[in-house]
């Protein structure tokens, strides 16, 4: 049976391997983002001590469903004046490259759609493309409330994204290479060998203006919702605001990924080499790993959201460029003479 | 028939089409989003040359930085684009002799270098060619010093840009976060006892 399905498989052109490989990907990260909604509004609602939704499908969990098709079954609305063509496209623009990032992101050892060498720069390309579909949807809608939304988030993300680089530039040199696989491997070992431990101040800041790319809570003021109505999709409806759900979520998903691949080690175990804990948990697939270190980074951006106010606009400049750019640049100082002296458990491998 | 040029013609259509498009169009934030087509475009082409490393740059550096700064000053432009456009009748012939003269001189200098009798074509390069490390290894030794002039003259730039537009206004307010963290619930909160009603028959104080 199995070399029947293979057989077929490679029978297949190739460009309609990659497509079903890409279906294989998008997919499971579809449902992850239907899920993650459920997931928000459950883990809020128990933060603040309601139950959250729970009247559809046993406890609520076909809510999502429910939702979905709301959104598909609802007018889009175009406003006067508003330009149709950027205002139609601008959702599609936020989408793409939240999707398209995933195509370098290994799941396990050599599951990977496009195993690239430049695969870190391929990521901060792509992430940095995002932020079209917020300015295009900000300006074609011809709305004041909207533009607003979209020059904040214009700023804040153009100015998160330095101190972001500036992270990556610190993984980059302790691992020697842009090849997100690389990257995983060379923090092979347990969890004291994660890149973690001696990129501390740059994991922070990587994972903090990840939050702040996304335009999550505490840094939503493009969306502003008690100031600015919701911000940059103020003016949509139906389809057209489930795409910019949609690639929100998956934008969450793709930072928590990110973060866990090149400060956790990706797929590796946290035990392995341990003598007892290694033996009991051999038999778990890496991927599994992969996906409990993006569970944990999802849970803190909902718990984030949960807990803390909206920062105010000359906060999140302040933070952005006088707090996380220097950290950045001392550490990557730092990182440079850690790797120039072999300092172990993490430098000293050949 | 080979996929190449199929990908390159598509590549390079949309190119042209959209770098003429930022000069003939009438808003200027369609021209600037045109802009990031064609730059977007070209490093469609650059992946075609297999410089992969440049295309990426090209993407992260002009798209997802420069241009956006640039979207953003023009959204925030609220320009009448009508006057600008009065002289073009008038002006054209000028500009035709321009494009003309400019177009004769690029071809003096590149068709004797032009073509691939004078070149032959580049050989394809396999899987495990990594132009990323390629470049790296030519920047870093070969042009060392031009590439940290570079990056000096660059950082003089920054420096420079900010000190000509620092200046302090002795009215301007500001905030100190340090102050603001210090501040105590004492320094701010004065709790007064008192009587939550009046006595009745003294007569209310209104």
């Amino acid at each position: 049976m199995l070399q029947l399905v293979l057989d077929i498989w490679n029978w297949l052109p190739e460009l309609v391997q990659i497509l079903l490989k890409i279906v294989v990907i998008v997919v499971p990260i579809m449902l992850s983002v239907a899920y993650l909604t459920l997931a928000e509004r459950k883990v809020i609602g128990y933060i603040q001590v309601r139950i959250g939704p729970n009247r559809v499908g046993p406890r609520g969990l076909l809510q999502p469903i429910a939702d979905g098709l709301k959104l598909a079954l609802k007018e889009i609305i175009i406003p006067t004046n508003a330009n149709r063509f950027l205002f139609v496209i601008a959702p599609l623009l936020v989408l793409a490259p939240a999707l398209a990032a995933w195509a370098v992101i290994p799941f396990d050892e050599g599951v990977v759609l496009a195993d690239i060498d430049a695969g870190l720069l391929y990521i901060l390309a792509m992430t940095s493309l995002g932020v079209y579909g917020v300015i295009i949807a900000g300006w074609a809608s011809n709305s004041k409330y909207a533009f607003l939304g979209a020059l904040r988030s214009s700023a804040q993300v153009v100015s998160y994204e330095i101190a972001m680089g500036f992270a990556l530039v610190g993984v980059l040199m302790a691992a020697g290479s842009l090849n997100l696989q690389d990257i995983v491997l060379r923090q092979q070992g347990n969890i004291i060998q994660w890149y973690l431990w001696p990129l501390l101040p740059l994991f922070l800041v990587y994972f903090i203006s990840g939050v702040a790319e996304t335009n999550r809570a505490p840094f939503d003021v493009a969306e502003g919702e008690s100031e600015i109505v919701a911000g940059f999709h103020v003016e949509y409806a139906g389809m057209t605001f489930a795409l910019f759900f949609l690639a929100e979520y998956a934008n969450m998903i793709l930072i928590a990924a990110l973060t866990s691949i090149m400060f956790m080690g990706g797929w590796l175990s946290p035990f392995e080499g341990i003598a007892v804990l290694d033996g009991l948990t051999e038999w778990v697939p890496g991927i599994v790993w992969l996906l409990l270190k993006m569970g944990f980074f999802l849970f803190l951006f909902l718990w984030f959201r949960a807990t803390f106010p909206r920062y105010r606009y000359d906060q999140i400049m302040r933070l952005g460029w006088k707090v996380f750019i220097p950290v950045t640049i001392v550490w990557i100082v730092v990182v440079g003479l850690l790797v120039l002296g072999e300092v172990g458990p993490w430098f000293d491998k050949a | 028939m080979a996929i190449e040029p199929v990908i390159f013609y598509f590549f390079a259509t949309i190119l042209v089409a959209a770098s003429v498009a930022v000069i003939t169009v009438p808003n200027s934030v369609h021209a600037v989003l045109f802009l990031v087509l064609a730059f977007f475009t070209s490093a469609g082409l650059w992946l075609l040359l297999e410089a992969e490393f440049l295309a990426i740059t090209l993407v992260l550096v002009y798209v997802g930085a420069v241009m956006v700064l640039f979207l953003f000053v023009v959204m925030m432009l609220d320009i009448n684009f009508e006057p600008t456009r009065e002289g073009f009748i008038k002006n054209l012939p000028i500009g035709i002799l321009v494009a003309l003269i400019m177009v004769v001189e690029i071809i003096l200098v590149v068709w004797p270098n032009f073509g691939l009798d004078t070149h032959g074509a580049p050989i394809p390069h396999g899987a495990d060619y990594s132009n990323t490390k390629e470049l790296g290894s030519v920047l870093y030794t070969v042009y060392l010093y031009a590439f940290e002039l570079a990056a000096a003259i660059l950082l003089l730039a920054i420096v420079a840009a900010i000190m000509l537009t620092l200046r302090r206004r002795p009215n301007n307010k500001y905030q100190d976060p340090g102050q603001q963290v210090l501040a105590r619930k004492a320094d701010r909160l004065r709790i007064v006892k008192m009587q939550s009603s009046p006595k009745s028959g003294n007569g209310a104080e209104s």
